[in-house]
């Protein structure tokens, strides 16, 4: 038995939980020695742990184990032959998981071949009997019509002695022609005999009589497996060569001759023997038919498996061929990444395949250093991961820098929600994904083939929360299918309009089409409802005024909340990664922008509902005009909204301004000055730029030796210092982060216009599907109303549900991937994705062929 | 029609939500989801509270009010009061 000896290079990473960040790296050796390689492979794809470097020098034909792998794609071939046979033959093949270990190939390999060798052999002998037993049945009936037709025509026939014996000159005349009765019968298909009548005619011009009937039953076709209808002809000819023209034309029209007997007894006996033989193939064709059943059963029972294995030993022999031979050719190397806190378990399963396979030298794992950028890893269960995708979508997380998705798991669904604010709609929504958690094992569901069933699936989860969270907003914004709920009872009251007016009741409403309540008068509102828009607001015409001011100063909020925690979490980053100096010169300065200009915004707005009420609502200003004319410095030319603005305002509009310098300028200054006092006094030191990675304790030790040999200036180099390219970096930043704030609060404001828009299409069809069946009279309306209602909810499902919930989808996608993940993502890492047999799969088409 | 008061509901949310988002992630218990499921009941309740609160805030002090038509007002007058 070969012993291989494999050694596992491995950069290792420590992996946190998902949200503070993909793992460190630290670099360390470990070697593994193992035998059977094949058993070890699955050790290690069991666990999903290892992935591996590509091996690049070498040709992908030249590697060692495509024979292989060869072998393995002509398993597959065999085994897709055996699946058709199965199915084609309507054996059911047997559900649930298998998850087979995956074995040697040769085992196998044989076990297929003999069982598509006995198929294929059985087969032929089928259609051999089959074909046999057509000819026989065609031979019966061609001879049962014939007798007809020769007792019909004995009157004819009768003729000829009668001609004979009447004149000599006639018999000598027909002898010297050489004449001969003769006869030709057989099977012709339908569609055809009548040109086959014609043609006949035509060519031997009636020195030949045709005389033909259909049989009644239908005969398949053994080659086509067609059912074809057939006719049965006898043609009486005279003389040899139309004889031989006539058997021609059979030929052409590919019909079936059968010998003619020349008397009675002898068809008799004929129809007997056919009869017996028939009798003899049909017994044993059941018996050919049994036994293939027999074998095809026998295989369906572990073709499953078998189909599994097979996967799973091309997958290894796939991995294999990316490990390169040592220098004595008896050991496998392969270099892989790891994660740091699964080493134990790799050494682990390593030990374990060694002690199975019974080798004399174990396999062992051996960390090497290494300067490349390991991939990320970030560990998801099956709620996570739709989240994690969807941020994974627009880059997957630079090594072990924050990672954006567990947040995403609320904020993403609350911003959809915010656009899609409607409990009916939310509750549908909620209901769906529900019934899809709930049997999210069933297998139909999970492998199904259908592309948009499958999208669907993947991110229940998501619609799950996006439906709950929508079901909240729609509770708040009071919207259900177009219509408000009245829970707590309305704040606005009616009756006191007329208590304070001199006029009837009666005779104010019946002068004004329109009244509106003012808030002023006492009685008429009596404080804010307390849990969302007031119910009232639903049937008001002004409803848009009120909404839109409300829903627009919300979408501000929100976004400004938003971003600033962005900033934030970009904070987290240069703490993580050690670069204190970041805090200072691009967070604080950062915050200071964002906050002191959009964070007063907000403080403005809050203030503006706080301080200023109906009794003096002439005085209530735009919030929009001081905001502009914070910037223009002009704070006299309206009245202020509290004493003592003007200054504060003054002051936060310089320090914003003042910031944005510090952050232009401020981090590409200090790392030249530390990188000119490095020089100075001829001190390495690891500084926190973007492009050193850190490297082991050698290595260190090693660049020092390097850097003492060769002087200071070879400083530059190895440190790859560039003033201008981080000075043109920082500037890009600056200005992107700066106009950002402005364009990306704008931004924000899609979703008081999707919430609106969602809104307005519910009220339209409402107003225009339901009420209309509603308003008819109960008689008819009760008929009437079904298919109103049926049209209703079509349209709410296909344009509500799946039109504007796609829409709101995308749009919150974007305020995630643009106006989140633009403050601190940078996304530009690889994933890190595992050898390991879960990940194959090992699902099945509806044909029952392998994937 | 019904007196609000602003005081009430504010307390009441306050406290919920206070719930939801302070005292709950103390009693999630130990397991490899423990980080991602504080996270997630935080976020919750900052998101949710804030929310509540801007609906309830924009409506305290009404600058204008509702414009109704005659037949709204009529049946405002006699079926909800």
């Amino acid at each position: 038995m070969k012993i291989q000896h494999l050694r596992f290079t491995c950069l290792l990473s420590d992996d946190i939980a998902t949200f503070a960040g993909p793992p460190l790296s630290q670099t360390c050796e470990v070697s593994a020695v193992g035998t059977a390689h094949s058993l070890c492979l699955p050790q290690a794809g069991g666990t999903g742990g290892v992935t591996s470097e590509l091996n690049p020098t070498v040709n992908s034909f030249q590697r060692k184990f495509v024979t292989e792998i060869k072998r393995c794609e002509e398993m597959e071939r065999i085994l897709g032959y055996l699946l058709r046979e199965i199915k084609k033959s309507d054996i059911p093949l047997p559900e649930g998981e298998v998850n087979p270990v995956a074995p040697l190939p040769k085992h196998v390999m044989e076990q297929l071949q003999r069982l598509e060798s006995e198929l294929s052999e059985v087969t032929r002998n089928k259609e051999k009997l089959q074909k046999n037993l057509l000819e026989l049945t065609e031979y019966t009936h061609m001879l049962q019509i014939t007798r007809n037709f020769r007792e019909t025509r004995q009157t004819h026939y009768e003729e000829f002695p009668f001609l004979e014996k009447d004149s000599m000159m006639d018999y000598t005349s027909m002898q010297r022609l050489g004449a001969k009765l003769g006869f030709i019968s057989g099977l012709i298909q339908q569609v055809k005999i009548e040109a086959f009548e014609r043609m006949l005619w035509r060519v031997c011009k009636g020195y030949t009589i045709l005389s033909y009937a259909e049989i009644n039953e239908c005969l398949q076709n053994p080659d086509t497996g067609e059912v074809t209808r057939s006719v049965v002809f006898l043609i009486s000819y005279w003389g040899d060569q139309i004889g031989q023209k006539v058997k021609k034309i059979c030929d052409c029209y590919h019909c079936h001759l059968y010998p003619y007997p020349s008397s009675n007894e002898e068809r008799t006996d004929v129809v007997n023997g056919l009869r017996s033989r028939i009798q003899d193939l049909h017994t044993v064709l059941h018996r050919t038919e049994d036994y293939l059943r027999q074998v095809l059963n026998k295989a369906s029972e572990s073709v499953y498996t078998w189909v599994i294995q097979v996967k799973k030993m091309k997958a290894i022999y796939h991995i294999l061929n990316l490990c390169s031979f040592d220098v004595t050719n008896k050991c496998l190397i392969a270099e892989v990444w790891c994660p740091v806190n699964d080493l134990s378990v790799l050494r682990k399963a390593l030990e374990d395949c060694s002690r199975k396979s019974g080798a004399t030298v174990p396999s062992f794992v051996n960390r090497i250093p290494s300067s490349d950028i390991p991939p990320t890893l970030i560990r998801t269960n099956k709620f996570t991961s739709g989240f994690q995708n969807i941020v994974d979508a627009y880059g997957v997380g630079s090594y072990r820098e924050v990672n954006p998705a567990p947040y995403t798991i609320i904020t993403f669904p609350f911003l959809f929600a915010v656009m899609f604010g409607d409990l009916g709609h939310g509750l549908i929504m909620s209901l769906f994904a529900l019934w899809m958690v709930i049997y999210e094992n069933d297998r139909k569901l999970k492998r199904s083939r259908n592309e948009f069933w499958n999208t669907f699936y993947d991110g229940r989860y998501i619609i799950l929360m996006m439906g709950l969270f929508s079901i909240y907003t729609g509770l708040i914004y009071n919207d259900c299918f177009s219509k408000s709920l009245n829970i707590f009872g309305s704040s606005w009251s009616v009756r006191a309009i007329w208590h304070s007016s001199t006029l009837s009741f009666i005779l104010m409403v019946n002068t004004n089409a329109f009244l509106t309540l003012d808030p002023n008068v006492t009685g008429v509102f009596n404080g804010p409802y307390p849990f969302g828009i007031d119910p009232i607001w639903n049937m008001a015409s002004n409803r848009l005024t009120f909404l839109n001011s409300y829903k627009m100063k919300m979408s501000v909020i929100l976004g400004i909340i938003h971003m600033t925690f962005g900033v934030v979490l970009g904070g987290i980053n240069h703490i993580h990664f050690r670069k204190k100096f970041n805090l200072f010169l691009m967070l604080i300065p950062e915050l200071l922008f964002l906050l002191f200009l959009f964070g007063y915004l907000v403080f403005m707005v809050v203030f503006k509902w706080l301080a200023f009420s109906a009794a003096n609502s002439q005085a209530a200003p735009s919030i929009l005009i001081h905001f502009i004319n914070m910037f223009l410095m002009q704070g006299d030319t309206i009245p202020h909204l509290y004493s003592g603005q003007k200054t504060l305002q003054v002051f936060l509009l310089v320090i914003a301004l003042l910031a944005v310098p510090v952050l232009l300028l401020g981090k590409p200054v200090y790392l030249y000055w530390l990188h000119k006092g490095q020089n100075r006094f001829g001190v390495y030191r690891v500084s926190g730029y973007e492009r050193v990675r850190r490297t082991s304790e050698e290595e260190m030790s090693l660049m020092r030796a390097h850097d003492m040999e060769e002087g200071s200036n070879h400083d530059s180099l190895t440190s790859s210092f560039d003033f201008a390219d981080i000075f043109l970096h920082q500037s890009i930043h600056t200005i992107e982060y700066c106009l950002g704030c402005v364009s990306n609060t704008a931004s924000y404001l899609r979703l008081w216009a999707l919430s609106l828009a969602h809104a307005q299409l519910s009220e339209v069809l409402w107003a225009m599907v339901m009420r209309v069946g509603l308003r008819v009279g109960s008689r008819v309306g009760i008929l009437f109303l079904v298919p109103v209602f049926g049209l209703f909810a079509v349209l709410t499902v296909s344009i509500l549900l799946v039109m504007e919930g796609l829409s709101a989808f995308l749009h919150a996608l974007r305020l995630h991937w643009v106006e989140f993940q633009n403050k601190f993502y940078s996304g530009a890492g690889t994933k890190f994705s595992p050898f390991a047999f879960s990940l194959i799969h090992t699902g099945f088409e509806n044909d029952g062929l392998p994937l | 029609m019904v007196a609000h008061s602003l005081a009430l509901p504010m307390i009441c949310f306050t406290t919920l939500w206070g719930l939801v988002g302070i005292v709950a992630p103390i009693f999630v218990p130990k397991g490899p989801n423990r980080g991602v499921i504080i996270t997630s009941l935080i976020l919750t309740a900052v998101c949710c509270y804030l929310f509540w609160l801007i609906a309830i805030l924009a409506q305290t002090n009404p600058l204008f009010g509702p414009q109704l038509k005659n037949e709204t007002i009529w049946y405002l007058r006699y079926f909800w009061e």
